[in-house]
């Protein structure tokens, strides 16, 4: 078999039993889906390899340990970094609030 | 969550029962969106109606389709030689993918993965089930399908071929499962009752009539 060509290349790899249990769809992760859907009507990015030359730059271990609504959102912040939709900056302070409002909510 | 926080900003809707995510990696999809929001590029209720048409498919609509291909020896042919075309017919929109229906006989048995991510007909079958976007099933699927295939109770004797699909961004599958002996002269609605979404997927071989009252 040959190399794989990145951690999303698992075809034929080793790896254990199928979880064959059901789950429900957080309502955040219909959100990023969403946003994905909406970026592409809108134009902010032009196809769907796009999000997956995201996916595809994540490290091993990002790639291992992201949910799959995860990958998304981060392939998703790369190409609209890249491409100067938003900055790296006010993306940053925003994860900040959001983090913030979360302890916030947490402790009230 | 506390009883007064209900006065969320426009871009917050959470629900009591969807917690909100706890990763940097779910945060940063989150500030990204709040982000976009803010700056007009959509708006929440966009977004809201993307969701619902989302949440609205189901895997009743491949069943229709599964269904209609039973009863109707003519769309059996359509559907197979040219999916998209077929499944249109019956009010489904499929672009901007290239479609192709697989036909579980006697002798063969398909089920589909997407090994590089999760390509999957989210218009005919709904949202995919986790296992579909899973490490496991998506590396061992096409290595040793009836293993896996076994794991989902699967069980095919050794004259039944098994063939895996690997669907690409573009390229996208759904199975036709055999029809179950003893639906002669169902109707329609009744033969779709019987079709579920691992059997369009191909990790169900057998549809059960349901138990006679």
């Amino acid at each position: 078999m040959s190399e794989p060509w990145g951690p999303h290349d698992v075809g034929g790899l080793d790896a254990g039993p199928v979880d064959t249990s059901e789950h429900d769809t957080a309502y955040w992760e219909w959100q990023i889906d969403a946003m994905v859907r909406l970026a592409l009507k809108k134009g902010l990015i032009s196809d769907f390899a796009e999000l997956r030359d995201g996916i595809e730059k994540l490290d091993a271990d990002d790639y291992e340990r992201c949910s799959y609504y995860e990958r998304w959102a981060k392939a998703l912040a790369y190409a609209l970094v890249d491409r100067g939709v938003v900055n790296r900056e006010q993306l940053d302070g925003k994860v900040a609030t959001i983090r913030a409002r979360q302890k916030g909510q947490a402790l009230s | 969550m506390s009883e007064h926080d209900h006065h969320h900003d426009h871009a917050r809707t959470f629900q009591p029962d969807h917690p909100e995510p706890t990763t940097d990696a779910a945060r940063v999809g989150l500030a990204l969106r709040e982000l976009l929001i803010e700056a007009g590029h959509y708006t929440a209720q966009e977004e809201q109606a993307v969701i619902a048409a989302m949440q609205g498919a189901s895997p009743a609509n491949g069943a229709r389709i599964a269904a209609r291909a039973w009863a109707d020896e003519g769309y059996r042919q359509r559907l197979l030689d040219n999916a998209a075309e077929a499944i249109h017919e019956l009010g489904f929109d499929l672009a901007p993918y290239e479609f192709t229906v697989l036909e579980n006989t006697e002798r063969v048995h398909n089920v589909i993965v997407c090994t590089l991510c999760s390509c999957y007909p989210r218009a005919l079958l709904g949202m995919s089930p986790a296992w579909y976007k899973s490490k496991s099933y998506r590396a061992r699927v096409v290595r040793e399908p009836r293993k896996v295939l076994a794991e989902f109770g699967v069980e095919l004797d050794d004259d039944v071929e098994v063939r895996v699909h690997d669907s690409t961004a573009e390229l996208r599958y759904m199975v036709l499962p055999q029809r179950p002996a003893g639906t002669d002269g169902w109707s329609e609605e009744r033969l779709a009752s019987l079709v579920t979404r691992d059997a369009l997927i191909g990790t169900q071989r057998e549809l059960p009539l349901p138990e006679e009252q």
